[in-house]
């Protein structure tokens, strides 16, 4: 029986009073097409892993190492991820 | 003395560097390639500047784990001088050698002109030849130089005197107009505590002779140098 790979999303996002130049212009011009209703953006980044068929365990946890060592730095972004 | 300039895939100043070496300080120089892990032999390390890795992920994120940084990062913890330029300031700071972050310029642009830096501390292996309050006229040309900390540890950092360089006016005041990223206390360049790593924005490699524009950028190197053959380590 073939084995299905897992497949991990991985969401970074700034630090919360972490300034985010993108954010804030993406916010201003949403709010000049007319989405006013729109407080604030934070800008982030998202990526899916896909782990080996015959990886079966710890891929959250790998996932989370590889976010904490590689995809996020831990000075200025928070992640998480969630296993799909 | 013997400088090293290490060569990423992306890279677009380390000829530059090299240059400024063998030409203007006529001291000897050699590249250091990014696969190599051997980094013995070298008096003084430069990570140019450039796009190492395309900037991808991050600004120097794929760099810092280059065969290379292992060896440059241990020569560091060793007392080994290493000087970052722009995109090797943000490698620096991505293997944790120089503490904080670079955010997206505040204007969003990518900013590529002259600006004027003021020293802050020349009890530094980089900035001896200066005076506390010198004026220098160097290029920037980045995307990510808005450099970030926390405030506590920023303080921390004005406390240690490891800010050398800060953006300023032609006449050295410190002010927000003359800061063109949206840098941390208008920061341009630092040091570590123990002093022998450095990294900055700013191009001094790119100021280095008066038929670029500038010459005000040698000084740096001229520093290095007497660092080295005066044996203070400031």
């Amino acid at each position: 029986m073939s084995q299905k790979s897992k497949k991990v999303v991985c969401h970074i996002s700034l630090k919360d009073g972490v300034l985010d130049p993108q954010g804030v212009t993406i916010r201003n011009a949403l709010a000049q097409l007319g989405f006013d209703d729109v407080m604030e953006v934070r800008s982030g980044k998202v990526f899916e892993l896909t782990f080996k068929p015959e990886v079966t365990n710890d891929v959250r946890a790998k996932s989370e190492e590889i976010c904490r060592r590689v995809l996020a730095n831990p000075v200025i972004e928070t992640f998480g991820v969630e296993e799909l | 003395m013997k400088f090293g300039v290490v060569t990423f895939p992306g890279s677009n100043c380390d000829y530059d560097s090299y240059m400024v070496v063998k030409d203007q300080l006529r001291n000897n120089v050699e590249f250091i390639w990014h696969k190599d892990s051997d980094v013995s032999g070298f008096d003084c390390i430069i990570l140019p500047g450039g796009f190492s890795y395309g900037d991808y992920l991050r600004t120097g994120a794929i760099a810092r784990y280059s065969p290379v940084m292992g060896s440059v990062i241990d020569y560091a913890n060793n007392g080994g001088l290493v000087i970052g330029i722009c995109n090797g300031f943000q490698i620096l700071l991505e293997s944790g050698l120089l503490p904080g972050a670079m955010l997206r310029n505040r204007s969003l642009q990518f900013i590529c002109k002259h600006v004027y830096l003021r020293c802050d501390n020349n009890e530094t292996p980089f900035s001896n030849r200066l005076s506390v309050g010198d004026v220098l006229k160097i290029p920037i040309a980045h995307t990510d130089g808005n450099y970030y900390w926390y405030q506590a540890d920023v303080d921390e950092l004005e406390r240690n005197r490891q800010v050398v360089f800060r953006y300023c006016t032609a006449t050295g005041e410190v002010t927000d107009k003359a800061n063109p990223n949206g840098s941390a206390n208008n920061i341009a360049g630092i040091c570590n505590k123990a002093r022998n790593v450095f990294g900055m924005m700013p191009h001094p490699e790119r100021a280095s002779e008066a038929l670029l524009g500038s010459a005000d950028g040698l000084a740096i190197f001229q520093s290095i140098v007497a660092n080295a053959t005066s044996g203070v380590t400031a």
